[in-house]
């Protein structure tokens, strides 16, 4: 090995940051070379250790100590007790907030139960393309377990007792889909693995297939156990090339070694799987149009009952899950149910993967168990705002789901919960947006996918959020009116009561919550013609300061709608009415008396 | 290969796998070798992955260095694409992020070569669920 | 069956379960209002994609409110089907699908027979609170139907028509979203995919996306040209529905009026189809003789022969079974038949030149507005039908044309082509033409007269039937389809070799001609077509004739003009070759 035997790591975070780790760094640095360790010992910045609250954070390396709320002056310390005596400074160690006890390797820590990988656990770990990897990982022992030492009622117990719930969005308990599907009598059943991750921001269910593709066909085979299914189709978009590359290539490798196929295990079990190809319809997310699709008839919804369990594929009983419930099931089957329930909360049971996206520090793939709340994931895993910014909101469950403020970030995060507070869990999505974001932009935006997205086949959802996001832009534009705001809030009701499906019976969710919690920023917009963040540019003002006004004309010679009256030497004014926000004005200014707000 | 016919016979492979993959990963002895996994997800390789991935390979290659280079899944750290776990033998692996060429020079260098780390160390933040626990 | 109790509108309602609650709720007089719902239930059509939203109703318990025609009851629901939560969502969702519709209702072909107008009229609409851009699609016009794509209210009726029941697939829901429109494959023209002009599309559609092709003005046009000579046929199912037009009751039959009405428009020369379904008979049953003799004496023919009167079964066949194309009779449809000897044998009888005699036909039909213009139905670019219009289309000639059709007298259609029997007449309903074609068949196959003409086996509203009719020790088996659905699955059977049919029927339309696409809409009251199928039986019934070979003018036709029944002047006036379509479907 080379030359240093010890690292210090200094975080580096935002968080800490802002309490004096620059500050600490350098006294540390001055510290070992003072002692002449400079050799030895080396000093570094590393990236957030995402425990922000207790920052800032040393840690060191190799015997892993973690030191919480070091100040600068604690540098002398560290290096004086634990570099040179080796004696840990007690002090600084991290104390249980229950047990009290100090706690010096981080791995021990609470904290870092923060973030369960279950779903993620092979994610990064493994090579998806190598199956041995897999198998070294308990791959498939999930499944050989079922097949050889349990019943399809076992394992269907197994699973309800877990209290796994589906996590495309939905939340409909996953063992008692498996049940339903297994008590449907037919020859031919279905096991449909639903890969058409449409949500904007959110690509859990790629990155699952792309770093552990064994962990879906594993648990497709089981529920095929379960239900009484050989066949297993995966319904995956099309502009997934490398998920679809890595699963054909773990579906040959799991043929190769028996594991798909006939007389699995020994067990007289035959399963195999197939690929389906979706091209990219948001409401193919939706269970019934998935399978219309995957019969080759335009993607729509119909009408459930009959539920899939029932009569899916071709009438026949067919059990669709997401990649991630999948993922869940093969750790639940090794290590028991009892362990998946005492992760989450009441009603919601294990973890959760949430893509992270919007003006957040941290954007990327996180997976916390159910219950975390929004603030733990955005300030301590996200590592807070983006520029030092204020949080404004946060938008979950995808396009259609609602956005939460401030009041909701200690709510923890459940099914339940984020539908009480007017979003959804959907499918894991968390945009996160700062005080630079108007919400009424923000609205619009969610209705233009929608719109974009509907299939067309209902009214509410094919003209009525044509007409939301209609209303929306004339607010935007500065031609709204209260009664507009009405109108916002009637329509979006009508919708969530009539839609057909999920896509349209949620569709109006950006906008109730957006009305809800950000009402002053609608009547703002409508009567006051003014955009806080002055996101909508029609809503800006071009404004003379009167101060500054030397009357030089410049303005109003520019004007190229004669917007601006005044008489040289004299204050001028500009006639909003007129103005069409050009800017010119601005520009041709050289005194600063052109202000825009 | 073989079809894997029981859980007896994939238990046993898995030892046999599982013993393979320590003698990489936790092998004491200096001259045993390194591991580097390039998070290889859609994410990844559109931050450059593969081009730090093939810079590995060759570079360990030319330098002479006992290494094993893989690639793996995503590992989450989306904001710090293309990201790798190195494993020196005897140490903690360590993420990197942002890793383009130039920080890959400077990990074979400084890091794998004197056990100087580097900038761009992404803590890892989270718990995985315990593998290969006795099974009930 | 399990009955299961719930409450509707307060009122405790008994059914059985899996009943709808649109269907329960109107067991007990209580109408839910529906728009993209049709159930013909007599024909076992049923179309609920549950897309309009119009028929929720709010189910105690459930989130949101229930589409009633898609929502099964179930034991202790509670419903409210016109609670103020209801009324808003009601009026809110048809006001949307308003304000996606033009306004033009006043110059609208389904002004006053629109099922949107209906509705909006009677929710009392009177602003439209949501309104912004509405879609827009060119229009397409092909030799029958036009596409107003714009008044589209994605009911999808025309779609499940096009492709469940007649399994034609011309049709089908493109786009998404609010562009979302029903259309052909690629949005071509209609003329260019496999469409059969059946009009089923047309007589289902609830506004004024689907309509015929309108010839009345043509028809006005050559009235009024003193150079010609303008003559009118009228196919049997007319006589049976024109009536509903003028406020009649379904079924009744207006023969009579019918005649004096068409004498009234100016016609010069009051014809019946009827005549020319006889001359058919005539024709078609000799081949079907011929054939089957043929067959008896072990030669290879082509057995089951079809009939070919069906101008939609025409072009369905040569569209998806052209390496069939030698198994149908080749015989014209009467229509055609008539125009051949109007423009021919009658046009000599009266001495006017062909050039200046126009032939008119009235039709229940909108795929004869397609036939007639088939090339090889012309002499020198001279068509032998001129003008095809639809039922609907004559009560609105009469009507423009200020007769009071209620008080008119009934009156004789003229002579020679005017007289018909009843095997002509029943060529109107499903099993018709077979029934009649059997009639004559027997006395020519066997020299024994018939005693019973009525047969009843060969009658009724099922889709598929057969029967083997004794021709004197003689089996002769018969099949019979209507809806081109039905009519593939006999095909499929012939073509796979399953077929023991020596004859089959087949009709496009669902309850054959007296349910065609130009009949006067049935709003998806199927009973309609059903009253029309016994007024085409009375009609039968009274004639005083009822075998086509009996008929003194078809006697006289063959005596002075054609010879006898497949001569080679029959032949070349009366019978027809098909064509294969398969590759004639483009794609712009």
């Amino acid at each position: 090995m080379g030359k240093y035997n010890m690292h210090v790591l200094v975080c580096g975070g935002t968080g800490c940051h802002a309490s004096e780790s620059e500050t600490l760094l350098q006294n540390l640095k001055t510290e070992v070379l003072e002692h002449g360790l400079e050799n030895e010992v080396q000093v570094i910045v590393t990236g957030c250790f995402g425990f922000c609250e207790k920052g800032p954070i040393v840690k060191i390396m190799p015997d892993n100590t973690f030191y919480t709320e070091v100040t600068p002056d604690d540098a002398r310390v560290i290096v004086e007790e634990h570099l040179i005596k080796g004696r840990k400074v007690n002090r600084l160690l991290y104390t249980h907030p229950e047990t009290k006890e100090t706690v010096a390797d981080s791995k021990h820590m609470d904290f870092y139960k923060k973030q369960l990988r279950i779903a993620l656990r092979n994610c990064g770990f493994i090579d998806p393309e190598n199956i041995e990897e897999y198998i070294a990982r308990d791959g498939y022992e999930a499944l050989a377990r079922s097949l050889n030492e349990l019943t399809p009622e076992q394992v269907i117990e197994i699973i309800k007792k877990s209290g796994l719930r589906g996590r495309g969005g939905g939340g409909f308990p996953t063992g008692l889909k498996w049940e339903i599907t297994r008590k449907s009598v037919s020859d031919i059943k279905y096991v449909v693995c639903n890969a058409d991750e449409g949500d904007p921001g959110a690509f859990m269910d790629r990155s699952i297939l792309e770093g552990d593709p064994h962990s879906v066909i594993e648990a497709m085979a089981i529920c095929g156990y379960c239900i009484g299914s050989s066949i297993g189709l995966v319904y995956i978009r099309a502009e997934y090339p490398l998920a679809i590359e890595r699963l054909k290539t773990a579906i040959a490798q799991a043929r190769d070694y028996g594991l798909l196929g006939e007389d699995i295990f020994g067990s007289g079990f035959n399963f195999d799987i197939e690929l389906r190809y979706g091209a990219g319809a948001f409401v193919c997310g939706e269970e019934t149009a998935l399978i219309h699709s995957m019969e080759g008839l335009r993607g729509e919804p119909t009408v459930k009952p009959p539920f899939p369990s029932v009569s899916g594929y071709f009438g026949q009983p067919t059990n669709v899950n997401n990649v991630e419930t999948l993922a869940n099931v093969p750790p639940i089957i090794n290590q028991g149910p009892e362990w998946f329930s005492t992760i989450g909360n009441e009603k919601s049971k294990g973890t959760k993967v949430f893509a992270l996206a919007g003006k957040i520090n941290n954007v990327g793939l996180i997976e916390v168990p159910m219950g975390t709340t929004l603030r733990e994931v955005i300030y301590e895993i996200g590592e807070g705002i983006k520029d030092g910014k204020k949080f404004k909101a946060v938008q979950t469950g995808g396009p259609s789901g609602g956005c939460l403020t401030e009041k909701h970030l200690d709510t923890p995060i459940d099914y339940e919960n984020l539908i009480a507070s007017g979003s959804m869990m959907g499918s894991g999505g968390m945009i996160v947006m700062d005080e630079d974001d108007c919400m009424v932009s923000v609205a619009k935006f969610y209705l233009e996918f929608t719109v974009e997205e509907s299939c067309g086949k209902c009214t509410p959802c094919r003209v009525g959020n044509k007409r939301l996001h209609e209303i929306l832009d004339k607010i935007t534009q500065g031609n709204g009116t209260r009664e507009d705001l009405d109108r916002l809030r009637n329509l979006s009701h009508v919708i969530k009561d009539t839609a057909l499906c999920g896509l349209g019976q949620t569709s109006p969710n950006p906008v109730l919550s957006t009305l809800d919690n950000f009402w002053d920023e609608f009547v703002e917009h409508v009567v006051d013609k003014k955009c806080r963040s002055g996101q909508c540019k029609a809503l800006l003002q071009y404004v003379i300061v009167p101060e500054n006004c030397v009357g030089c004309t410049a303005c109003a010679r520019n004007c190229p709608v004669n917007a601006i009256s005044g008489e040289r030497k004299e204050i001028h004014l500009i006639d909003q009415s007129i103005c069409i926000k050009c800017g010119v004005c601005m520009e041709k200014c050289k005194f600063n008396a052109v202000l825009v707000k | 290969m073989s079809h894997v016919k029981s859980l007896a016979d994939l238990r046993k492979l898995k030892e046999d796998l599982q013993g393979k993959m320590s003698l990489r990963e936790k092998s004491n002895h200096p001259e045993s070798m390194v591991q580097v996994k390039v998070a290889m997800a859609t994410c990844g390789i559109a931050s450059g992955a593969k081009q730090v991935m093939e810079f590995f390979i060759n570079e360990f290659d030319k330098r002479n260095i006992q290494a094993v280079v893989t690639q793996t899944g995503c590992m989450g750290y989306c904001y710090a694409e293309p990201t790798i776990e190195v494993t020196v033998p005897g140490q903690e692996p360590i993420v990197f992020g942002y890793v383009d060429t130039k920080k890959a020079d400077e990990i074979i260098e400084k890091y794998i070569k004197n056990g100087e780390l580097v900038e761009g160390i992404i803590p890892v933040k989270y718990q995985s669920i315990e593998i290969n626990k006795e099974n009930k | 069956m399990e009955t299961i109790k719930l409450k509707i509108d307060g009122k405790d309602v008994t059914t059985t379960k899996g009943t709808t609650i649109l269907k329960a709720a109107k067991e007990f007089g209580i109408q839910i209002p529906t728009l993209c719902y049709l159930h013909l239930e007599d024909l076992n059509i049923e179309n609920k994609p549950a897309g309009c939203r119009v028929c929720v109703v709010e189910v105690e318990g459930r989130r949101n409110l229930a589409p009633a025609c898609a929502t099964e009851c179930t034991d202790g629901m509670v419903i409210n089907t016109h609670n103020i939560r209801v009324l808003n969502a009601r009026k809110t969702v048809l006001e949307l699908i308003l304000s996606d519709h033009p306004t033009d209702c006043l110059v609208c072909a389904k002004n006053g027979i629109c099922e949107l107008q209906t509705m909006a009229q009677e929710m009392g609409i009177r602003e439209l609170h949501y309104q912004g851009e509405q879609s827009h699609y060119r229009e397409d016009t092909s030799p029958a139907i036009i596409r107003d794509v714009d008044k589209c209210i994605m009911c999808r009726r025309c779609e499940m028509m096009c492709n469940e029941v007649q399994t034609v697939g011309a049709l089908s829901a493109v786009n998404r979203g609010f562009m979302s429109v029903v259309a052909p494959a690629f949005e071509m023209n209609l003329d260019h995919s496999v469409c059969t002009y059946c009009g089923q599309c047309v007589a289902v559609c609830p506004t004024g996306a689907l309509t015929e092709v309108d010839h009345t003005n043509n028809v006005i046009r050559a009235l009024a040209d003193p150079t010609k000579t303008v003559i009118v046929q009228t196919a049997p199912a007319v006589r049976a529905a024109l009536g509903e037009e003028f406020g009649l009751p379904a079924g009744t039959l207006v023969t009579g009026k019918l005649t004096a009405a068409l004498r009234r428009l100016g016609f010069n020369y009051v014809f019946d189809t009827d005549f020319a379904a006889d001359l058919t008979i005539m024709e078609e049953g000799t081949e079907l003789l011929n054939r089957l003799n043929r067959h008896l004496k072990g030669e290879k023919v082509a057995l089951p022969i079809l009939t070919s009167c069906c101008p939609a079964w025409v072009n369905f066949f040569e569209h998806q079974f052209p390496d069939m194309r030698d198994i149908p009779s080749t015989a014209r449809s009467p229509q055609q038949m008539f125009g051949a000897i109007a423009k021919t044998y009658f046009a000599d009888k009266i001495q006017v030149k062909r050039e200046n005699l126009v032939v008119v036909s009235v039709m229940p039909c909108l795929a004869k507005k397609y036939e007639c213009q088939r090339e090889e139905f012309a002499t020198d670019g001279n068509p032998d039908v001129d003008f095809s219009i639809s039922t609907r289309e004559l009560a609105h000639l009469i009507k423009q044309s200020n007769i009071d059709f209620m008080s008119l007298p009934d009156e004789d259609f003229d002579n020679p082509l005017g007289e018909s029997t009843g095997a002509g007449v029943i060529f109107g309903t499903t099993g018709g033409v077979i029934e009649a074609a059997v009639r004559t068949a027997y006395e020519v196959q066997t020299g024994k007269k018939l005693e019973n003409v009525d047969f009843k086996e060969l009658r009724g509203m099922e889709y598929i039937r057969e029967a083997t009719i004794d021709f004197d020790g003689l089996p002769i088996r018969i099949g019979i389809a209507h809806g081109l659905g039905n009519a593939r699955e006999l095909l499929q059977d012939i073509k796979d070799g399953k077929s023991h049919f020596h004859a089959i029927e087949i009709m496009a339309c669902p309850g054959g001609c007296i349910g065609g696409g130009g009949q006067p809409l049935h709003h998806g009251d199927s009973s309609i077509i059903k009253a029309r199928q016994k007024a085409i039986y009375e009609e039968d019934r009274n004639k005083a004739i009822r075998k086509s070979h009996e008929n003194p003018y078809i006697i006289e036709l063959y005596e002075k003009f054609l010879g006898k029944p497949m001569s080679d002047k029959a032949h070349h006036l009366l019978h027809t070759h098909y064509f294969d379509k398969s590759k004639e479907i483009t794609v712009e």
